[in-house]
């Protein structure tokens, strides 16, 4: 018995930046390699050598870069990073959907991953047809899938709707089902990329336990995840993926820690105004935030229960803008998103903004419990949406709730409850 | 380590080789018990890889099954439709190229069963062709979240059509129970005709369908170049109203030996002429061969292209 499940060394893929962008269309290519003489001919008459420089390496992209690591058998690995940092690029490569530009990795045992939860269901086929479909996609054998089909029937909920068009089902019907079938894979290497964000909390619930009795088995799981809360409660080890580089590997604890630390510590350093990773095209662009409490003055840390106003400071390119809604989106440490200001909400949309300016946003009895939390700020500018907005920074700060008088007794809630609500208790004769 | 492609082709040739070799030194012993997978740069150049596709024969089979029963799941409209396409395209050739243009069938063959005889191959081969090249593309999301040979994927597609050709043949016995034909013993040959319409229809389906995931463009060309490769093959005619010098030109085109062979097994008529039938199997199995050597070269980057 090997008591090695993955042995990767040297992992390393490349892209190049072309890849990244949509398909060409041929007549693109036809009339490239046509008119490729005639640019030839420009170049040297600018005095540009006949051929065409090779690509350069800025056009190629290291989204894994020297990634060795070894995994034991019935070990649950945790691995956390950035978005972009090159962990669903790992997930790709050990579960084979991409190739690796350099290195290898050696894996023993069947490979199962959430990646695939759900593939080639075919919205035409009932689902007591997608499931062997699914299992077969999979890589089950017909023989296993008849085997487990009533324990996937029953683990899904759903046994009534079998013999129903998958397209009939609701969005969380059909990945109940989709994950039924993946749960009863059986792998000995299991592979997760968050799924587990989809379908209703009690069914996330079934599925977090499901994992646990995959772990206690003594099955290796390899779980990519953003929520440091269960690579804290289900991982043995954790993997700190940065840039493409694995940067740290040891207790989820630690690393967790560390990782935090760093997200922060970025954040304190870098500006507002200097952030690179914002979306939107910017007709307005943030470049400051501060908090006050009630007297005006600006503070750090805001007490829970106390009026604060959050001011962000902005430019614009000078060019008429309608109705800009500003937003903060407030998350706790973890990433869960806790609250929204937006003014589309309050239906205080801004017609005419002066060039530069301060946008305020008033809350009175900030209602969350101590803790740590971040801010996200943007502004949608004519539309209707969050999702084309003007302009957006993720992470814009952090800022630090302490005990404060929420109740006017001097007392605020204790962690791990997060929000607190005016309320008051009496008695009544029944 | 420099990325590769500072390095010129010979350097990288030499490289490669030495990254094998020392990748070879450094994989665990285990990794080559049963159960263990080595994921690594593939070096393969010309290695068609059949052996690979045993271990997903079901695969294969839940794919096909797949692509048949989403195609019949409306019963009725499906298999009226499957029915209809080759009865409708017979008529309409029976009435301009009998009726208006008095183009004859050789021997005593009676007309339509002469052309539906060769429409049946034709119409496996273009649906078959058609749904090759769309397969890739149209199968991103099993491209881009599993492994398995991608290989498996046109294969499916060319093997559902069998189905809609086993619908279309019922048509043909009733034509041939109406002109009272029998087919004599050279209806044995009806599989090995099948089979080369199967890998003409694979082959050039290869080619377009790895074209299409690079260029998305390439389907929209399919009905036309479908239109052409028709008028091409002696569907609506026979091969011997094509002067004979050109008739081993006609062999180039693997359809023509398709359909007068098939043809030939149902109806009789003159057998396939040698020559280009040997040019026809000599032009499926180099279009054939170099695909899949082509498809398992570029198969690797279709999930970072799709």
């Amino acid at each position: 018995m090997v008591d090695v499940a993955i042995h990767a060394e040297g992992l390393s893929k490349r892209y190049k930046l072309g890849q990244i962008q949509p398909y060409r269309a041929l007549r693109d290519t036809i009339s490239d390699v046509i008119y490729a003489p005639f640019r030839a001919g420009a170049r040297v008459a600018r005095g540009g050598p006949l051929i065409k420089p090779k690509e350069t390496p800025e056009g190629r992209l290291w989204a894994l870069k020297d990634v060795s690591f070894e995994v034991k058998r019935g070990e649950v690995v945790g691995v956390i990073g950035r978005n972009g940092a090159g962990k669903t690029t790992l997930l790709k490569l050990l579960t084979r959907i991409t190739e690796p530009t350099e290195g290898f990795a050696a894996i023993h045992g069947r490979v199962g991953s959430l990646l695939e939860v759900g593939t080639g269901f075919h919205p035409e086929l009932t689902g007591r047809e997608n499931v062997f479909l699914n299992g077969a996609i999979l890589g089950m054998r017909r023989s296993e899938i008849k085997e487990r089909f009533d324990a996937i029937a029953e683990f899904s909920g759903i046994e009534k709707f079998l013999d129903t068009p998958v397209k009939r089902y609701s969005t969380g019907m059909g990945v109940r089902l989709a994950f039924a079938v993946a749960a009863h894979l059986e792998p000995e290497i299991l592979l997760v990329d968050e799924v587990l964000a989809v379908g209703d909390a009690a069914f996330q619930r079934k599925c977090l336990g499901k994992m646990e009795s995959v772990a206690t088995e003594g099955r290796t799981v390899f779980l990519v995840s953003h929520n440091m809360e269960s690579i804290n409660a289900l991982c043995t080890r954790a993997i700190w993926i940065d840039d493409g580089h694995l940067r740290a590997d040891g207790d989820p604890p630690d690393i967790v820690r560390a990782y935090l630390a760093t997200t922060r510590a970025e954040l304190g350093t870098v500006s507002i105004a200097d952030r690179s990773d914002r979306t939107g095209p910017g007709p307005i662009r943030f470049v400051g935030l501060e908090i006050r409490d009630a007297l005006g003055d600006t503070i750090e840390t805001i007490n829970s229960g106390e009026t604060v106003e959050f001011v962000l400071s902005y430019v614009t390119t000078g060019e008429p803008l309608a109705h800009v809604s500003p937003f903060m989106y407030i998350r706790d440490q973890y990433d869960h998103p806790l609250l929204v200001f937006w003014s589309k909400l309050t239906a205080e949309d801004f017609e005419v903004l002066p060039r530069e300016g301060k946008l305020v946003c008033l809350v009175p009895r900030f209602p969350l419990s101590p803790g740590v939390y971040q801010i996200d700020v943007g502004a949608t500018v004519n539309s209707p949406t969050v999702r084309d907005s003007g302009d957006e920074v993720k992470n814009a700060a952090t800022f630090e709730v302490v005990t404060g008088d929420f109740f006017g007794t001097g007392r605020s809630a204790p962690p791990p409850i997060t929000f607190q609500c005016p309320h008051s208790w009496s008695a009544e004769d029944t | 380590m420099q990325p590769q492609s500072l390095a010129g082709e010979s350097d990288r040739a030499a490289a490669d080789a030495l990254r094998a070799a020392d990748i070879a030194g450094r994989i665990p012993v285990w990794s080559s018990q049963p159960g263990a997978t080595i994921i690594r740069p593939s070096r393969t150049f010309l290695d068609l890889g059949l052996r690979s596709l045993w271990p997903y024969r079901e695969l294969l089979f839940y794919l096909t099954w797949r692509d048949i029963k989403v195609r019949y799941k409306q019963t009725v409209v499906g298999v009226v439709w499957v029915l209809l396409q080759p009865v409708l395209t017979m008529l309409i050739f029976v009435i301009i190229f009998s009726k208006l243009a008095h183009l004859k069938a050789p021997g005593h063959i009676p007309y339509p069963l002469f052309v539906f005889a060769g429409l049946l191959p034709w119409q496996l081969f273009a649906s078959g062709m058609a749904g090759v090249t769309a397969s890739v593309v149209g199968n991103t999301s099993l491209i881009t979240k599993v492994y398995f040979p991608r290989l498996i994927i046109p294969i499916a597609a060319v093997l559902s059509g069998l189905v809609d050709f086993a619908m279309s043949l019922i048509v043909l016995v009733i034509l041939m129970v109406h002109y009272r034909y029998v087919p004599g013993l050279e209806a044995l040959a009806i599989p090995f005709f099948i089979l080369v319409a199967i890998a003409t229809a694979l082959a050039a389906g290869l080619w377009l369908a790895m074209l299409n995931v690079r260029y998305r463009d390439v389907q929209y060309t399919i009905p036309f170049l479908t239109q052409a490769w028709l008028l091409l093959t002696p569907v609506a005619y026979s091969t011997s109203i094509v002067p004979v010098r050109y008739r081993a030109l006609m062999g180039i085109n693997p359809m023509t030996s398709v359909v007068d062979g098939f043809r030939w097994a149902f109806v009789g008529g003159p057998a396939p002429w040698s020559h280009s039938f040997a040019a026809s199997l000599a032009m499926v199995g180099l279009i054939l061969t170099s695909g899949i050597v082509f498809f398992r070269r570029t198969e690797k980057t279709f999930a970072d292209l799709i």
